[in-house]
């Protein structure tokens, strides 16, 4: 298209945006005290915005447009070329646990805090990746589960006096059971329909737990729940911090050790098989429902783990954390790092938490920007920020040795 | 399978059924409420219900964003009455143009959602469609939060209290009464679009297969617009009934009320739009008498049971068809 023409349209779409936005961005009304205020300032910036932002827009689309038709491209991540390079790797590995091992020392006690939240949503990020990544489960209540584990300690501590360490199992086999639980009425249906039950679900048990009383102290919560303990001894209140920092670098990596081995095993590639194409999954043989029953439930299990670590961190808990909203930014995590790609997702956790917690300025537009962020990748990266690479197996016809090559993977 | 669900289905009627009887004879007043009360109720989930149950219709998609678009009509609706009213106008030209514009604003925004969010996805995968339809929603809510206002804003009524209606006003009040009239009438003018006029001769046949209809030489793109306009033209109607209803508004009610609404479609049997009218009466009804009778604070988690219960013995619906997976 001639850029006369483009700019041309640019304009007209601005002008539609402008007349769009106009009662809502530019009049404010408080029906309360009758004021109305106009702030025309808001109209043109709504101009400007709009149609630069159209242009780019329109840029993009006719690029990923005319990318469908070319093929096979290596568009495999700089990150994953970067670890396939053993001379880079291993420096690379050495230098990431450096900085995580040495974090809690440098740093102040607030921002080891920080990072403790941070690593607990990479830890549900990668629980999550499993169910909608892997599996293509869309599952809208993930909150719900890491409730289950948030309240389990909580309550077995209150009641029976049971530790950190005994609970942190024990959520883990619950959180497995509440999936089941959940996933056998509702993994036979299509997959849209999950998104709205699962949905459904999450509010329910905040529900529940803002009103039965009698269970879980209804909306003003628990109160001093104890934080860990090292083989009975308990460290004051900085040592506490570095201490369940050190227990969730560990689960993190307990994660990525599972979810990897995962991924590669029978059950990860039914997953994937599954995701990518269900009746020809079948066809092959695959148990479908038990298949996603599996992802359901294993999803399940890291979010009551995340949920122990959160009720230990902050020794308070009320129904107000497990909001709709927490499973929606866990979704962002995953959605917009990569789907399926564990490095996307751990990426992606520390990039949307860390950053609206260090720019407090713009803190208030967090959910703004993630709803525009999904938007934006689905259209233009439906794989996400870094995607996942599969394995392929080349046949090669000459007399070199076999070799496993990581090349050109999609997934649909 | 089979056998469980009806006899769940009959034992259930039956208890219910014998329950109400006692209920009638004992308390007629309270029951009369609580009827109307659902059917107003019913009403407002309809008028919501139809713009999923004709998208979901065409192009199999969940539309996360209806809701909002149903939140933009009230607020649309409140900000032309906040600013008329100060300026003095006539009352009767104030309620015209709220309604106007609300219609008119939420059929832009529908439209405008469709083209950014959904068109380029189209042919992607489910899952894409519907991740970009949270990101829509959740983009919407805070568009306009911040935008506005965090908190609850008072809503004037724009439905006044009539004479003519003072005798009844006891057991229904004129603007529930409003809103169950204006609700039959859009239903009407709906079917008889959809029967009779050529955009809804298309739609009908662009549901039932798109490419087959594009080869017969209807726009496709621009059914699917026109799709979602008229959806959004019954959910601002739908807003605005109900924020005079309520009497106040925020950014969040559509949340909640596309989920009602959108499990009262599922009810009524997805794609159908008898069933989405048949299916958020029955809602509607339902709903207000277990808070009636039952317990008030478990509303939602009542409507999100009943959506459970469907799902697994019925995913059809009501009135909907089982359709086959096609490979």
């Amino acid at each position: 298209m001639p850029i006369k023409q483009q700019l041309k349209q640019s304009l007209i779409i601005a002008f539609w945006f402008m007349i769009l936005t106009f009662p809502i961005m530019v009049i404010k009304v408080n029906t309360i005290q009758n004021i109305i205020v106009f702030r025309w300032f808001n109209l043109l910036w709504v101009g400007i915005l709009t149609f630069f932002a159209s242009l780019v827009w329109n840029y993009f689309l006719r690029r990923t447009e005319a990318g469908k038709k070319k093929d096979f491209e290596d568009d495999t991540p700089l990150i994953h070329r970067l670890l396939q390079n053993d001379r880079f790797r291993r420096p690379f590995l050495g230098l990431v646990a450096a900085f995580f091992i040495a974090y809690p020392f440098i740093f102040p006690m607030y921002h080891t805090s920080i990072m403790i939240s941070a690593l607990v949503y990479v830890m549900l990020g990668l629980g999550l990746n499993i169910v909608v990544g892997l599996a293509g489960l869309l599952d809208l209540g993930y909150v719900a589960f890491y409730a289950v584990g948030a309240y389990a300690y909580a309550l077995l501590n209150l009641h029976f006096g049971l530790s950190f360490w005994v609970v942190l199992p024990l959520s883990a086999l619950l959180g497995t059971l509440f999936g089941v639980l959940l996933g056998y009425p509702v993994l036979r249906l299509r997959g849209d329909y999950l998104a709205i039950v699962t949905l459904g679900f999450g509010e329910i048990i905040r529900i529940v737990l803002e009103n039965w009383d009698e269970f879980s102290n209804g909306p003003r919560g628990i109160a001093d729940i104890p934080a860990p303990t090292f083989f009975g001894h308990q460290f004051n209140q900085d040592n506490t911090m570095i201490y369940i920092y050190f227990i969730v670098i560990a689960l993190v990596l307990m994660t990525i050790f599972f979810v990897h081995r995962l991924e590669n095993s029978k059950i990860g590639r039914a997953w994937i098989a599954l995701r990518d194409d269900e009746i020809a999954c079948q066809a092959m043989g695959i148990d479908k429902f038990k298949t996603k029953l599996t992802a359901f439930a294993l999803g399940a299990t890291w979010a009551a783990m995340g949920g122990v670590i959160f009720a230990a961190k902050t020794s308070y808990i009320n129904p107000m954390s497990f909001t709709i909203w927490e499973s929606i930014t866990i979704l962002c995590v995953v959605v917009i790092g990569g789907m399926g790609s564990a490095i996307g997702v751990i990426a992606g956790a520390l990039v949307l938490i860390l950053l609206p917690e260090y720019l407090r300025a713009v803190a208030e537009y967090r959910m703004l920007v993630f709803g525009a962020l999904q938007v934006i990748v689905m259209v233009f990266k439906p794989d996400g920020l870094i995607k996942s690479v599969r394995k392929v197996y080349t046949f090669k016809t000459s007399q070199e040795p076999q070799q496993e090559k990581i090349a050109h993977g999609t997934h649909t | 399978m089979r056998w469980i669900s009806i006899l769940l289905g009959l034992s259930g009627t039956g208890a219910v059924g014998f329950f109400a009887v006692r209920e009638i004879i004992m308390y007629p007043m309270y029951f009369f409420e609580l009827v109307l009360g659902g059917l107003t109720r019913g009403s407002i989930y309809a008028l919501i219900a139809l713009g999923y149950t004709m998208v979901y219709g065409i192009i199999q998609l969940i539309n996360f964003a209806h809701g909002e678009i149903y939140m933009i009509g009230a607020m649309t609706a409140l900000i032309v009455a906040t600013v008329l009213g100060m300026w003095g106008w006539n009352t009767a030209v104030i309620v015209i143009l709220a309604f106007v514009f609300a219609i008119v604003y939420s059929c832009a925004y529908g439209f405008t959602v469709e083209k950014i969010a959904y068109k380029p996805l189209r042919n992607a995968p489910r899952l894409s469609a519907l991740i970009s339809a949270i990101g829509m929603s959740l983009f919407l809510q805070n568009y306009v939060m911040l935008a506005q206002t965090p908190d609850y804003l008072p809503f004037e009524s724009l439905i006044p209290d009539f004479q003519f209606w003072e005798p009844f006003a006891h057991i229904i009040t004129s603007v529930e009464i409003t809103i169950i009239i204006t609700t039959v009438i859009v239903m009407i003018l709906l079917g008889l679009l959809i029967k009779f006029t050529r955009i809804g001769k298309a739609m009908r046949a662009t549901a039932q297969d798109k490419v087959m209809a594009a080869l017969l030489g209807i726009n496709v793109n621009n059914v699917i617009s026109a799709t979602f306009v008229v959806g959004s033209a019954t959910a601002a109607i739908g807003g605005v009934l109900i924020a005079c209803h309520v009497g106040q508004i925020n950014f969040y009610i559509g949340f909640l009320a596309g989920l009602k609404a959108f499990i009262a479609a599922v009810l009524g049997g997805i794609g159908s739009i008898p069933g989405a009218v048949l299916g958020s009466l029955v809602l509607g009804i339902s709903e207000s008498f277990f808070t009636g009778y039952f317990w008030s604070e478990y509303e939602d988690v009542f409507a999100f049971a009943i959506l459970v219960l469907i799902l697994i013995f019925r995913p059809s619906g009501i009135l909907g068809r089982h359709d086959t997976q096609k490979v």
